[in-house]
């Protein structure tokens, strides 16, 4: 039984037994008081019309005296009905409206609620913990690609903000603790359609009690993380938390990717971006001496990424003592001295990187006047400020909450991209550029659609049939424009996996085997066309051949029994 | 001794012992089979029922469910009363009777069932 029910049930006894008793006694009463003398008969009320009667004056809707006008003893008994029974009525009513505006009762209403809407999720969907500036930007990109998700916050004023939110699908939110596994079990965690757990709290150790929970009580399920320091990260790691995101390091990383390889960091950049936008300008930072102004977990994480690329660095930082920061420059880095100090005229970049958005301004812009040349790297902490973050026209802009959500939805949308980014970094800059110009031939200036086919699955139907019954399919017959074979589809295999093993830019001569996955980049239309050939075995049939598609059943019995008469008698082919 | 056990186990047996003595007799003669007596039952089934109400015991359950059982069929026995008193004849038939009566023995039959969960339960206490 639900605990509404229960406590209704509970609330109600005594009003219902006071109803249950009051009737019993009128109705009795009413039959047994004599009634008029009619025809010299004297009349006496049955249970039916006592009934019937203090049914209608106990809800004071007053029919009158029924079947005939009363005798004077049933009025006297009447009169004390009315008192006896409405009262009960009044006082029935008054509890259930009192139980409806219990604040126990109200909690328990909206959890069975969320509960409820929860399970009529047909759909796979995503549960995220926190719903701050990250959850709200991960929620929101989640449902804008259609995905379904459930949010989870601890503060009552952030819940409201969801329910608030104008989302193309409706997305479930509950106002609890995340850290407590009942709560994560109402919110679905258990169920099968639950596809990640995304924990995204500002607090490390509620993220690692998300993570630990759900490892154990959902096995297999996947599990994405935010960190904010390396303990945790590691703490993490400990027990196989799938994905663990520090947006200050993979930030740091990113940007000692740009000075090292700037072909790999720019294809990193196209591919992660959002499809069929504009590509985006690339602008490599320069290499020689750098500022950094802050020396938080950003600062840090920079710092020894600049180091490790071999960059001259000069700190600012203005309490160097909390922060464990040796020889810099003290200062906020919002004044000319501190910044002329740190040697802004002969520096080429400069990052701002504190943790308050209005300083990170002011640094930016009193550095701009100071040296025009600077390339500038800012650190945004609230996704409210991004209009000012836009006019400082910063060469890079680095938002926690934007990066972690592309991030994780990378990892949601498209699994074997985080596989192929991971991989490319170990790769050479030359190789990266070639990638490049073959992505720029097919997509021209638009960031290229990503999608992933895997062999057998529903979406590639006939050529897991073909490829199961023994036959042979490459790569690049996938490739060909199955309106002309001789055309070729305008999209670039980035990756084939087979089990473990994964190959990075697979050849055309490739031969693909059931179950295995492959991850392409191009033009939403080559998609488009791409799936006739995957699903449809006489379309697959043309590509492969160059056999004309034949249409109706008659023609392809004749075509079927046509080629097994070749099989059979080799001699007439 | 529990006063709310007290309560219980005398509405239950109350209840029972009202709906056996209203179907003892004749089943399609009028005359053995007291309105009275049928209208008690009904009111002291219904506290029977609503004393159950909020248990959230598996054995409260089973006998909020009887109980909702024995309800069911007292109030229909005293609807085909009602109905054939006045709404057919001024006379009720001996074949609506053994219909109400009828009616008012499966209720007993439920009622019965929780007289024994209630002596079950009792027996299985261990104090």
């Amino acid at each position: 039984m639900s605990p509404i029910t229960f406590l209704i049930m509970r609330r109600m006894r005594t009003p219902l037994l006071m109803l249950i008793c009051a009737y019993a006694v009128a109705v009795l009463g009413m039959v047994l008081v004599p009634g008029p003398t009619l025809d010299g008969v004297r009349q006496q009320m049955s249970f039916l019309h006592a009934f019937y009667f203090v049914t209608y004056t106990a809800t004071t809707i007053g029919f009158g005296e029924i079947p005939y006008a009363f005798s004077d003893a049933q009025r006297l008994w009447a009169t004390f009905t009315i008192y006896l029974t409405v009262i009960p009525w009044f006082y029935g009513i008054g509890a259930i409206i009192s139980l409806f505006q219990d604040p126990a009762f109200r909690e328990a209403r909206t959890r069975q609620g969320f509960v409820r809407d929860v399970r009529r999720i047909r759909e796979r969907y995503y549960l995220v913990c926190g719903f701050g500036d990250t959850g709200s930007l991960l929620v929101k990109a989640l449902t804008e690609r259609g995905r379904r998700a459930v949010a989870i916050d601890i503060d009552p004023q952030r819940v409201n903000a969801l329910a608030i939110q104008d989302y193309d699908v409706y997305v479930p939110g509950l106002c609890a603790d995340a850290s407590l596994p009942e709560n994560l079990m109402d919110a679905g965690l258990k169920s099968r359609r639950c596809h990640a757990v995304v924990a995204l709290t500002n607090r490390d150790q509620v993220n690692l009690s998300v993570a630990i929970a759900a490892k154990l009580l959902h096995p297999g399920l996947a599990v994405i993380s935010r960190v904010g320091n390396r303990d945790a990260a590691a703490n993490m790691a400990s027990f196989d938390t799938d994905h663990i995101i520090n947006p200050f390091e993979a930030f740091a990383e990113h940007l000692a990717m740009a000075l090292r390889s700037p072909g790999t960091w720019l294809l990193h950049e196209w591919l992660s971006a959002v499809p069929q936008t504009a590509l985006p300008e690339p602008r490599y930072p320069p290499r020689g001496g750098w500022i950094i102004c802050g020396y938080g977990r950003f600062g840090k994480a920079i710092h020894r990424e600049m180091k490790r690329a071999g960059m001259m660095t000069v700190v600012v930082e203005a309490d160097p003592d909390r922060t464990g920061c040796k020889n810099c420059v003290r200062g906020r880095g919002t004044e000319e001295e501190t910044l002329a100090a740190a040697g802004v005229f002969d520096a080429v970049g400069i990052v701002a990187g504190t943790d308050d958005d209005a300083n990170n301004l002011s640094i930016v812009m009193t550095a701009k006047s100071m040296n025009p040349a600077l390339f500038v790297v800012i650190r945004q902490n609230r996704h409210a400020n991004d209009a000012l973050f836009r006019a400082v026209e910063a060469d890079l802009v680095m938002h926690a909450s934007e990066s972690i959500v592309h991030e994780v939805i990378a990892l949601i949308t498209s699994p074997l991209l985080s596989r192929f980014l991971a991989r490319s970094r170990r790769e050479s800059n030359a190789w990266a550029n070639e990638v490049l110009a073959r992505i720029t031939a097919v997509t021209e200036d638009v960031v290229p659609d990503i999608w992933e086919v895997r062999i057998g699955d529903r979406q590639a139907r006939a050529v897991g049939r073909e490829v199961a019954g023994g036959n042979r399919v490459a790569v690049g017959d996938v490739l060909r424009d199955p309106r002309d074979r001789t055309g070729v589809l305008r999209c670039v295999p980035l990756l084939l996996a087979r089990g473990e093993t994964v190959t990075l830019m697979p050849a055309d001569g490739e031969p693909l085997g059931f179950g295995d996955r492959l991850l392409f980049c191009g033009l939403a239309r080559a998609e488009t066309l791409m799936t006739w050939t995957l699903q449809d075995d006489r379309v697959l049939d043309y590509v492969l051949t160059g056999r004309p598609v034949t249409q109706g059943h008659v023609w392809r019995w004749l075509e079927r029994r046509a080629r097994r008469r070749e099989s059979i008698d080799p001699s007439r082919v | 001794m529990n006063p709310e056990k007290v309560v219980f186990g005398f509405f239950i047996l109350l209840a029972a012992t009202l709906n056996f003595g209203f179907c003892i007799g004749e089943i399609d003669n009028p005359v053995h089979h007291s309105p009275y007596e049928l209208f008690a039952a009904i009111v002291v089934n219904l506290i029977a029922t609503v004393l159950k109400f909020g248990d959230r015991t598996q054995m409260g359950a089973t006998q909020l469910a009887t109980s909702l059982v024995a309800d069911l069929g007292l109030i229909t026995a005293a609807i085909i009363w009602g109905v054939s008193t006045y709404g057919m004849s001024q006379e009720i038939t001996p074949h609506a009777m053994a219909a109400v009566v009828s009616f008012a023995s499966g209720a007993l039959f439920a009622n019965v069932t929780s007289v024994v969960l209630l002596v079950v339960e009792t027996v299985t206490l261990r104090r």
